[in-house]
């Protein structure tokens, strides 16, 4: 049994209806969609949108939770104080590496990986889907325990097993330095969030047409000119709705560099910074402005993505 | 597939299994350690011992550990059944009605999941101090459905575009009502959608540390992650390191658990709300 009636709630009336009835349709449809939706979205403002627009205020302010009787107003004052400090441009350079190392290293492994899954043999295939979601699945604060804990003097196994490496002794501290500790950092987040990449990527390739492939194979196009010229061309809006997410979400690296150095040798990233004004020194008129500084950066990434690199995210939603 | 082939794959996927499961296999020996074998600067421990899990379930850290995971639980679930219901009307409405404004809801969920947690933090910090959330389960949980909201939306309208939506009305011409075409029909096929969504926005809410760190200061509310981090040992002359390791298995056995149950589901999930939306 088939109808041909437009989706629509309560009763099911198969016949065409008259002009005014299908408006009136119309208007009860929207109006329902806003009921059920509305909520949802009211909420979604309430918890983004309210603190932001605070934070934007509290920023203009002089304002110390110690000392809540002079809070003054300062103007872009504290954007000044924040921008011509050394600590910020530093805690923006720590980011940015984090971000650019991690993010291309991702993106490379995760599609190996992506490309092993897709090959592999059937039943192989889902051990290989739980394995990778593991990684995924595990919160942040117990990976990075694992990896700190790997590379620690005291606890770890890493300088044993790698002492025959140039440079690696039992009392190397991986986080005595900046160079070190970033580098731990960076594998603890690459083994993380590759897994994710690495699943939206395995989406794309299935997306690419068998037709095409076999097309290029008959032509007597190597693997390599296959993958240049009809793969990676025909997943290119997976490949950056993947890189974007990633980007975004390294920007806001926090989790990993507090449990690993708490920001100690140089490796405080923006939204440490941000914690340390705000909930470590109560400074909250300092704190909202990084943190507005942060969103703006954030904002600023994601908008030079969908510019600079045309991501359409329509596309990469499989609607043409 | 020639057989050169085939073992090449088979060294690869092996090659993806240990490096998905080596750190996590290195936390669990690490929990198993005593004292005296933390430093051995080995992968495992060479007396196997319950004793740091004692510590932490029965032992001087029980009482920084127990409520810590007493509130995780109750504070995800709790988040993340709200933000199932929000997004299970917002996502019928999304993929079944014809409105203006759709895809303002869209990109706003895709806003709010770009948006960087700690801009959140800091005034919501001030605010709940002052209005006496602070540091209580509901101080969490409306700061956690930003983290879960999006995320369910997104999967969950991905799943309800699938479902074809005319066997209610096929039901309703064969003579059910409209309730019994709904219950019988619509519900047994979006309980997927719903269930995986449910298992994704808890993962994220179980994962937060940030919120957690922030907006809690006693027992009352603060979160594993959280307890985790700020954990320095049950007295100030002792490592913390065997009683973390333990801490952190027992966090993670209801993550693996939901993965090795559920992994098929939570890939769809993922990639639909990702790349199909």
């Amino acid at each position: 049994m088939t109808t041909t009636a437009p989706p629509s709630t309560g009763s099911a009336t198969a016949a065409p209806a008259p002009a005014r009835h299908t408006s009136d349709r119309v208007r009860a449809e929207r109006r329902l969609g806003w009921m059920l939706a509305g909520p949802a979205f009211a909420v979604m403002l309430l918890v983004t949108a309210y603190p932001i627009f605070q934070a934007i205020y509290d920023s203009l302010f002089s304002y110390r939770l110690t000392d809540p009787g002079n809070r003054s107003f300062v103007g872009l004052g504290n954007y000044w104080v924040v921008l011509t400090d050394a600590l910020w441009w530093q805690s923006f350079g720590v980011t940015a590496f984090i971000t650019v190392v991690t993010v291309a290293v991702e993106l490379v492994l995760g599609f190996a990986l992506a490309l092993v899954m897709l090959k592999a043999l059937k039943g192989l295939r889902p051990i290989l889907r739980a394995a990778i979601l593991l990684p995924y699945a595990i919160i942040t604060v117990v990976s990075a325990f694992a990896w700190q804990f790997a590379f620690d003097l005291t606890s770890g196994f890493v300088n044993s097993w790698f002492a025959w490496l140039p440079g690696i002794s039992a009392e190397t501290d991986w986080f005595g330095q900046t160079g070190t500790s970033l580098l731990v950092i960076c594998l603890a987040e690459i083994w993380k969030t590759t897994p994710f990449i690495s699943l939206l990527l395995l989406a794309g390739l299935a997306q690419v047409p068998d037709v095409l492939q076999e097309a290029a194979q008959v032509d007597g196009a190597t693997w390599w000119q296959r993958m240049r010229k009809v793969t990676i061309p025909n997943m290119k809006a997976a490949i950056m709705v993947a890189l974007l997410f990633r980007t975004l979400d390294a920007f806001r690296v926090f989790d990993s560099v507090f449990i690993m150095t708490a920001g100690a040798n140089g490796t405080e990233t923006v939204s440490f910074l941000a914690y340390r004004q705000t909930i470590a020194r109560l400074e909250i008129g300092l704190g909202s402005a990084v943190s507005v500084l942060l969103f703006l950066s954030v904002v600023l990434i994601a908008f030079g993505f969908i510019k600079g690199f045309k991501v359409d995210l329509a596309q990469a939603r499989g609607e043409k | 597939m020639s057989t050169r082939e085939r073992t090449w794959w088979i060294v690869a996927g092996i090659g993806i299994i240990l490096y998905a499961l080596f750190p996590i296999a290195w936390i669990v020996s690490l929990s198993f350690k005593s004292a005296s074998d933390i430093s051995n600067g080995q992968f495992l421990p060479t007396v196997f011992t319950w004793e740091n899990y004692s510590l932490i379930l029965t032992g001087d850290a029980s009482e920084l550990f127990l409520p810590a995971l007493l509130n995780s639980f109750g504070i995800c679930l709790i988040a993340t059944a709200l933000s199932c219901l929000l997004a299970m009307f917002a996502a019928y409405a999304i993929a079944r009605l014809d409105f203006p404004g759709k895809k303002i809801i869209l990109s706003t969920a895709l806003a709010v999941a770009i948006f960087p947690v700690i801009s959140i933090v800091t005034p919501l910090f001030n605010l709940w101090r002052q209005i006496g959330l602070y540091d209580t389960w509901p101080g969490l949980i409306i700061p956690y459905l930003s983290l879960t909201l999006p995320i369910s939306i997104w999967t969950m309208s991905a799943f309800f575009r699938e479902i074809p939506w005319e066997m209610e009305q096929a039901a309703q011409v064969d003579g059910a009502t409209t309730w019994q075409a709904f219950r019988k029909v619509i519900v047994p096929l979006a309980a997927p959608g719903v269930f995986t969504t449910a298992i994704i926005a808890f993962f994220l809410a179980w994962n937060d540390f940030v919120y957690g760190i922030s907006l809690t200061s006693t027992s009352a509310a603060r979160p594993v992650p959280a307890a985790l981090g700020l954990f320095s040992g049950a007295s100030q002359f002792e490592d913390p390191t065997g009683g973390i390791a333990a801490a952190a298995v027992v966090v993670t056995i209801p993550v693996i658990i939901l993965v090795l149950f559920f992994q098929r589901r939570i890939v769809a999930g993922l990639t639909n709300g990702a790349v199909k939306g």
